[in-house]
């Protein structure tokens, strides 16, 4: 799933300086998973911006809404009718709910209330780590289902560097060598061969660097 | 000159079997001429070819062809060092047709520390290629006369390829069979990582040996000898991927006040005359880094000097 | 100058800190009759908003009492509760509130007296920093 922080409350607060009737809006994917979005978010991000109104002696008025996902219209279709009562709309989805929010209410001014980070999956309850960079040519396999593109400092197909050390990559104890993990599993079930193997460089048109992406389902389209 | 891959002057040392020394010498934090010139000037005619780094540790300085070309200018050879994390695959087949045209003649391969070491710690890295690839798109323009993407290249550059091994790094186990990998993926010699746990270094070469690594590649021992003890410390805790042996930090604490840089000397040039004799080694790559001006006396104290005419 | 009364809101978990409270009423102790309390099954079930809707309504200042680290009855509640208690501080921080406007205490069953201690301390503390909203 997508992970992503939640922006420091000053930040935010900074933001909607200006504005007195503000909105709210959580979504309920991903980063309900990573409890940064959800309702309850939500609810803790509109008591905070009311607690900074009553201690400023502003007067301001913070509503709240979740939706099931802010990356779909026809959810972001279900604030038609009461989203032109607001000054600001903070959206705490990740970087698509802001934008699918501007681009269907291009009059309203929105902001974002999270930093989105990666995409990612849970280590333990309340810790999430990156996983995947969106390469558009998924090749895990060749590495014993684990991706140096988005795991590696950096990116090495052929690697490990010679930084690695302990098991932990050079830039700092908490960051896994992944490569140090993939060259251990597969030395253990002998596939030193596939190690050996010359790995040519990556092809990244079919990543961001090649421009931003579409994807379509020819069969769906209307 | 068809006999040789590039005609450098590293390349013919080494070719004709003699024990190869090269040196180090990293550009200025600034236009500073004057203090490289200076510096490389310690160097010359103690040393077969120098290294020249390429914004190492993500500091950024003069970068590396710029300062290779004024040793070029001192009559020096360069050993023009390129990582990968500052440029993309045009800028890098750009770089090795300008070097090669501006009358370099070897180039090392390497990865780059990760920026956010350096000095600046915001920037984009590239890595769009690796040091192995970087390797191997030099052979490629250099034997097939080939630009990456399949296309000719006018004149093919000539270059000695040179890349880096880290001895020492995890997993250990590994290590020889990715020297192995580069190697076939076109390195023509290697320098190591400095050394100082010398038991784990003849484990090492005794693998390569084996492998018959040291025949398709000229293998060159990295050595830096320690100036302090805080030196000493802080390569054994600081640097990753390096390998101190306590006995080591024993033996300088022991050298007693003022006589640290002295033991420091003695243990570089202990290991200078074993590697001399040790199988599969075919030089020694001295780094000496703000130290040049101890290079003449160093050389001359290993017995190296004075370097081969080829 | 008037005398401040702050307002404060307490949380308390029906263990350990409710039993220290009829051990207070046995004692015939009091507790200050600004702070009004709440009764939790045990704290570990306080969320954060919880904890800021107080200062929302009005309070100058919020604490819990609960159970002592080792001996919550349901194992880690009192840990959890004081995980939220810092992450309010945090925000509080953020906001340029004074933190110390929110406590945890942990009390034992028996304790009476702390019971109440607990209570005139925190009104105490919030009494020094003054109204939570300004005049």
């Amino acid at each position: 799933m997508i992970v992503a922080q939640p922006k420091p409350i000053k930040e935010v607060l900074e933001m909607v300086r200006d504005f007195k009737k503000i909105l709210v809006v959580g979504c309920k994917g991903c980063v309900t998973v990573c409890n940064v979005g959800g309702a309850k978010e939500v609810g803790v991000l509109a008591a905070a911006l009311r607690i900074a109104g009553k201690r400023s002696g502003r007067d301001i008025a913070v509503h709240e809404h979740t939706l099931e996902r802010q990356c779909d219209p026809e959810y972001v279709g279900e604030l038609e009718e009461t989203i032109h009562d607001y000054d600001a709309v903070i959206s705490i989805a990740c970087g698509v709910g802001p934008q699918f929010l501007s681009e269907r209410y291009p009059g309203v001014r929105i902001f974002p209330g999270v930093n989105t980070q990666f995409m990612g999956g849970a280590e333990a309850h309340g810790i999430w780590s990156e996983r995947c960079a969106g390469c558009g040519t998924c090749v895990v396999h060749y590495f014993g289902g684990l991706c140096p593109i988005a795991r590696c400092s950096k990116s090495l197909l052929n690697g490990p560097c010679g930084g690695s050390s302990n098991g932990k990559c050079e830039i700092s104890k908490d960051v896994e060598c992944i490569w140090d993990t993939i060259v251990r599993k597969m030395m253990e079930q002998d596939r030193l061969d596939e190690l050996v193997e010359f790995k040519p460089p990556k092809s990244w048109s079919t990543a961001r660097d090649g421009g931003p992406r579409r994807m379509s389902r020819e069969e769906l389209v209307k | 000159m068809s006999e040789y891959k590039s005609g450098s002057n590293l390349e013919k040392v080494l070719k004709s079997g003699q024990f190869a020394f090269t040196g180090e010498c990293g550009p200025p934090q600034g236009a500073n001429v004057e203090h490289l010139r200076e510096k490389a000037g310690h160097l010359k005619g103690c040393v077969d070819a120098v290294n020249v780094t390429d914004n190492q540790t993500a500091v950024v300085r003069m970068s590396s062809w710029a300062a290779s070309l004024i040793l070029l200018q001192e009559g020096l050879e360069p050993n023009f060092q390129m990582v990968c994390r500052d440029r993309n695959r045009l800028a890098i087949q750009s770089d090795i047709l300008g070097v090669y045209s501006m009358g370099i003649r070897n180039m090392l391969c390497l990865s780059g520390d990760h920026q956010k070491f350096g000095n600046h710690p915001d920037a984009k890295n590239v890595f769009d290629i690796d040091s192995m690839q970087l390797i191997h798109t030099v052979k490629t323009m250099r034997d097939e006369g080939k630009f990456l993407n399949g296309q000719d290249v006018d004149v093919p550059p000539r270059l000695f390829i040179g890349a880096a091994s880290n001895p020492f790094a995890e997993p250990f186990d590994f290590r020889v069979y990715r020297l192995a990998k580069k190697i076939s993926a076109g390195a023509d010699f290697i320098q190591t990582q400095c050394i100082y746990n010398m038991a784990k270094f003849r484990e090492f070469m005794k693998k390569a040996v084996d492998m018959g690594l040291h025949e398709k590649c000229y293998i060159l021992a990295g050595v830096t000898p320690m100036k302090s003890v805080g030196m000493a410390l802080y390569m054994a805790k600081q640097v990753p991927g390096m390998d101190v042996p306590d006995s080591l930090i024993q033996r300088l604490r022991g050298a007693g006040k003022g006589k640290v840089a002295e033991e420091g000397i003695r243990f570089a040039l202990e290991q200078i005359e074993e590697f001399k004799e040790m199988e599969g080694v075919a030089g020694v790559h001295l780094m000496a880094i703000e130290w040049e001006h101890r290079v003449p006396e160093i050389a001359e104290r290993a017995g190296v000097l004075p370097r081969p005419a080829v | 100058m008037s005398e401040f009364k702050p307002r404060i809101l307490a949380f308390c978990c029906s263990n350990c800190a409710s039993s220290a409270a009829k051990v207070a009423d046995g004692m015939k102790k009091a507790l200050p009759d600004n702070v009004r309390m709440v009764q939790v099954p045990c704290t570990g079930r306080i969320e954060i908003l919880h904890l800021l809707k107080p200062f929302e309504e009005g309070a100058d200042g919020v604490y819990i009492a609960g159970c002592q680290e080792d001996s919550c009855q349901y194992v880690s509640g009192i840990a959890q509760a004081a995980k939220r208690v810092a992450h309010v501080k945090k925000i509080l921080e953020e906001l340029d509130i004074e933190p110390d406007r929110i406590h945890l205490f942990n009390l034992s069953a028996g304790k009476g007296q702390e019971y109440v201690e607990a209570a005139y301390e925190m009104v105490d503390t919030v009494k020094n920093l003054g109204p939570f909203l300004p005049a």
